[in-house]
């Protein structure tokens, strides 16, 4: 009668073995190890076809860093600015991008270059952690509704893109105590370079 | 209840069996090799600390292990960039020179599986090279070596740090041969596509305040001349 009871809880032992290995590997394979907040795009139609989608940037409130080779506007408080020949003319912007309900839905890099051998080099990445970034190169020429150029790369949702991105400044009207001296507005015109065939396979546009 | 605690005990046992076998597969081993190491197409590097307070800027949740720095920097506390981190630091050429300026955004991936030895991050670099011009590096990193062998050993330290040589390629893609893409903005670079890899090189790791002495590598490979791998400008 004892020998069965061991015999039993060995049995009970090895049983919860396999179940704790089959419960571990069941539990590794279906609860994912990152889960990312995910805000409803808002996207609108272009009059002249493709999407539209606008992002902006509340200034001062959405600036991560600026470096600036004069220091003498250097965000955040503290940041040392390499003080370096080949950092001479280059401007580098880090911010925090929201969409038009004002919801931060990523960061943005702006690098703004004077270079005598290439021009003037104004440049856009947006990540967009949910969904892949962009990679807009603008005119340095700024005309009267702001810079614009065309979308370079995307990566992720944004791979099969082309497009353009426009960058303009909007100066706050509203009078109220805490709102932002205005905004960055960029907005970001796609069309899809890739069509669906017959076999819902997706294939180059011509 | 002898029964009942046979079986707790068994399945405790059996995730612990399950750990041991993810820690010590040999097939989550990434390449020792890149790709880019064998190839006879023009390259240069570019190297940055990888640590925080030396960089320009580090901004993250301002609840994980590395602080953000400076102290004063904005955090990303809304949720949609809960699982990013920012960094703007000075590259420099593989002779130690300043080079130009990197800005790297990288967000924890989705499509991780502890299972397949996968702790991804999807991240970006937005590069300025006075000497070249600008480009745009993506890609995804795999960090399950990185974590198995610095930074698990050294939260296993009674010292709770890890002290050592380790040096891996973090790339893992999106390029076939586990490369990163590299879009050329400006300058020589403009209208470039070329590939890359992202490689760490770890010598301590605090699991108080994360790396210690960490400096990582960006080599990019450029396209032949006339090897049609370039872009034309503007054509996308």
């Amino acid at each position: 009668m004892a020998a069965q009871s061991v015999q039993f809880l060995i049995k009970t032992f090895i049983t919860g073995i396999v179940i704790g290995v089959a419960g571990f590997v069941a539990a590794l394979y279906a609860v994912p190890a990152v889960d990312l907040s995910r805000e409803t795009s808002i996207i609108a139609v272009s009059p002249n076809g493709g999407n539209a989608e606008t992002f902006h940037i509340n200034i001062p409130m959405d600036r991560i860093m600026v470096g600036d080779p004069a220091g003498k506007q250097g965000v955040p408080p503290g940041v040392a600015w390499p003080e370096d020949p080949v950092l001479d003319g280059v401007r580098a912007e880090v911010f925090k991008v929201r969409n038009s309900r004002n919801a931060v839905i990523g960061v943005a890099s702006r690098l703004a270059a004077e270079s005598g051998e290439f021009g003037n080099v104004i440049e856009w990445v947006v990540h967009l952690p949910a969904r892949g970034s962009l990679f807009v190169t603008l005119e340095a020429a700024s005309g009267g509704g702001g810079r614009t150029g065309p979308l370079r790369a995307g990566t992720r949702e944004f791979r099969t893109i082309v497009g353009t991105m426009r960058e303009r400044w909007v100066t706050n009207t509203s009078a109220e105590a805490d709102a932002p001296a205005g905004r960055i507005e960029l907005v970001a015109t796609f069309v899809s370079s890739e069509l669906p065939d017959n076999d819902g396979e997706r294939e180059e546009a011509e | 209840m002898k029964y009942l605690l046979a079986l707790v005990v068994g399945i405790a046992v059996g995730a612990v069996i399950t750990l041991a076998f993810l820690y010590y597969n040999p097939f989550t081993t990434q390449a020792s090799l890149s790709p880019l190491e064998v190839s006879e197409r023009p390259q240069f590097s570019l190297q940055y600390s990888a640590i925080a307070n030396h960089a320009i800027v580090y901004t993250n949740d301002g609840e994980s292990r590395v602080r953000p720095y400076p102290d004063k920097v904005l955090q990303l506390w809304e949720a949609p960039v809960r699982r990013t981190a920012a960094l703007v630091t000075l590259l420099r050429d593989g002779r130690g020179m300043p080079a130009g300026i990197g800005i790297k955004f990288s967000t924890h991936s989705e499509d991780s599986r502890i299972l397949n030895g996968e702790a991804l991050v999807d991240s970006v670099w937005h590069v300025w090279l006075p000497e070249r011009g600008s480009f745009m590096l993506a890609q995804t990193e795999n960090y399950w070596d990185y974590l198995r062998e610095v930074v698990l050993p050294a939260y296993l330290s009674s010292g709770n740090n890890w002290k050592g040589n380790w040096r891996g390629t973090v790339t893992s893609g999106p390029g076939a041969l586990g490369t990163a893409k590299v879009f050329g903005g400006s300058g020589s670079l403009a209208g470039v596509d070329a590939e890359a890899i992202e490689t760490l090189a770890a010598k301590a790791y605090s699991s108080d305040h994360g790396p210690v002495a960490m400096e990582g590598q960006l080599t990019i490979e450029l396209p032949l001349p006339g090897s049609g791998l370039a872009a034309d400008n503007g054509s996308d």
